[in-house]
């Protein structure tokens, strides 16, 4: 068991500003990326750069700082899609984040193909971003939604999937890791057995590319949506990746400049993919910089960080259990887990936990994650959440834990 | 522990939070109002049976946080046996002390309730604490106080006093 952090990752925290600061007179402790992630200083000054110097709107000017930021951000699409092991750029999409991606898909796709009968499989670990706009698409065509469901570990329980996947289903959409519980789902296994049946598969990834590395063809997936805020790039960046087939048959999702070949009175025509997507100004600083973070997580290695992240989170877990009357949800196997510890103690709700943890400089999350089936699921109405990422360390763990001590102190030991 | 953790779990509240009163449902009631706090998704309802205008049984069920369960179960001790109008404006009262209003916070008659006083310099838990008394206005049919900002939620229930459950699904 560690007891203090290696000197190389002191060296990674180094590099994100916000996590020098004193909250409420404390080293901060920032244990909440899941939500999101800090930001190291390469991607503050790239956004600084891009506004300095390349701003200019892209793909229509003729002048030297469109130029370069038409450039800047299509570098950026290529080294993101090359991130997740995309056969080309041009299946790519910018999007806001995951919600946008999939609402995308929901829109474009579901409006377009789902009729009455057809059936989405989702399951009840979804976020839900991934559960309200096929709701929405449901109750407009008629499809009908179903549900993969946990065990008690929260664990999806795949048994009785070759039931649950019939003819009529047309799209899985399942998430990548939970958010609200840390469990890797086995999304290979998913998606060969929707293939028997023709479904396509789409997957959140929002909890998955920070951490991970992520290969879109290994996966067999149809669509692959994830943030860019929580993998050390700015809010509001995001993509959306599915086969290019599939883009191209889509229709658009918003209709604007960019996004149009030809204009006329009554109708128009679009431009090739990803750009008949693409409607309006885009989020070109964030598109650019989110490439610099996805260089930035490369050169640090996602080897390196899951290792890392492991040994947090097994120190964390023999902390918690140490600590004693802390109910820990989610797979106890450490291969099934991310980063993530969702957790409950005695009669303190978790809000309590988390302004007493607040008022000693340690960020938690508190509530039900945007996952409320995943609470029913426990007969729960919330969980504090604590997640690590590649600059958080064993001493944010003790500092964690010691915050717990105090919770205890006033709600007793639960 | 820190002064305004001190202030903020004192024992009056932890001790509502571990043993609340008037907690389950009131049969017969003539009102109910479900409210739910968005960011934890904690939900509550409150039932209360008026005889004339006055609240002559009141109750609370469901989970929260430590302050929403102290601040249901001093709201429904402190408004039990009173007139409508005098709960209105207990409920106002209450609000301009959680709001830091000048001179709120020693008002006597809040009673108890003066214990969530701490409270205030949370922001992010004054939700918590201002939850049992919108659920209170909204049974009740009434707004919050003229001058302090109109919480959406409460109004878009549109709650009045009422004879049957039906209405309180509107708000769900």
């Amino acid at each position: 068991m560690p007891t203090s952090p290696r000197p190389e990752w002191t060296a990674v925290r180094a590099q994100f500003p916000a996590m020098t600061q004193d909250v409420s007179g404390h080293p901060l402790v920032y244990l909440d990326s899941a939500a999101t992630s800090q930001k190291p200083r390469v991607v503050l000054d790239a956004l600084a750069k891009y506004y300095e110097r390349d701003n200019a709107n892209v793909h229509r000017g003729i002048h030297e700082l469109s130029r370069r930021a038409t450039i800047a951000y299509e570098e950026a699409r290529a080294k993101l899609a090359s991130f997740i092991g995309a056969a080309d750029p041009s299946e790519l999409v910018w999007t806001r984040g995951t919600t946008e991606a999939i609402n995308l898909v929901a829109s474009s796709w579901g409006l377009d193909t789902l009729k009455e009968g057809d059936e989405v499989l989702l399951s009840s670990m979804e976020h839900h971003s991934n559960i309200v706009p096929w709701q929405l698409v449901a109750h407009r065509t008629g499809a009908r939604l179903r549900y993969i469901e946990m065990d008690d570990q929260g664990r999806l329980v795949l048994d009785d999937l070759s039931e649950l996947l019939t003819e009529r289903t047309r799209l899985v959409a399942v998430t990548h890791i939970s958010n609200a519980l840390g469990t890797v789902n086995p999304v290979r296994e998913i998606t060969e057995h929707a293939k028997k049946v023709g479904a396509l598969v789409l997957v959140d990834g929002a909890q998955a590319v920070p951490h991970r590395r992520v290969d879109v063809q290994e996966l067999g997936c149809d669509f692959y949506a994830f943030s860019g805020h929580k993998m050390c790039g700015p809010t509001g960046s995001g993509a959306l990746w599915a086969r290019r087939e599939l883009l191209e048959s889509m229709p658009p999702y918003h209709g604007g400049g960019e996004m149009i070949r030809i204009v006329g009175r009554d109708s128009s025509t679009w431009a090739e993919i990803p750009h008949k997507f693409e409607a309006g100004t885009p989020n070109i600083a964030g598109a650019i910089t989110l490439g610099v973070a996805a260089d930035f997580l490369d050169e640090v290695g996602f080897d390196a960080i899951a290792e890392h992240e492991r040994e947090v989170l097994a120190y964390a877990l023999q902390r918690l259990d140490d600590l004693g009357g802390v109910t820990v949800y989610g797979p106890t196997d450490l291969d099934e887990r991310s980063g993530v510890i969702s957790f409950t103690m005695g009669d303190a709700h978790p809000h309590d936990i988390s302004t007493i943890l607040d008022s000693r400089g340690v960020a938690i999350r508190a509530g039900h994650h945007c996952a409320q089936l995943v609470m029913k699921h426990f007969g729960i109405s919330a969980t504090a959440r604590a997640s690590f990422y590649l600059y958080n360390s064993t001493d944010d763990v003790d500092r964690l834990v010691e915050g717990l001590a105090s919770v205890q102190e006033i709600f007793g030991p639960g | 522990m820190e002064a305004s953790l001190t202030s903020l779990y004192q024992e009056l509240i932890l001790e509502h939070y571990r043993n609340p009163r008037n907690k389950g449902e009131v049969t017969d009631h003539t009102a109910e109002a479900h409210v739910s706090n968005p960011v934890c998704g904690d939900e509550i309802t409150v039932q209360l049976r008026l005889d004339g205008n006055q609240i002559v049984e009141i109750a609370f069920d469901g989970q929260g946080c430590s302050i929403s369960q102290a601040s249901m179960s001093m709201m429904t001790v402190m408004v039990k046996s009173r007139e409508r109008d005098e709960a209105i404006n207990l409920a106002d009262l209450f609000t301009d002390m959680m709001q830091g209003v000048e001179g709120a916070s020693v008002d006597e008659s809040l009673g108890d309730l003066r214990a969530l006083q701490g409270v205030s310099k949370f922001p992010v838990r004054i939700r918590c604490a201002l939850l049992a008394f919108d659920a209170l206005r909204e049974a009740l049919g009434a707004k919050r106080g003229a001058g302090l900002k109109a919480d959406p939620e409460a109004d878009a229930s549109g709650g009045a006093a009422h004879d049957d459950a039906s209405q309180g699904e509107t708000t769900h």
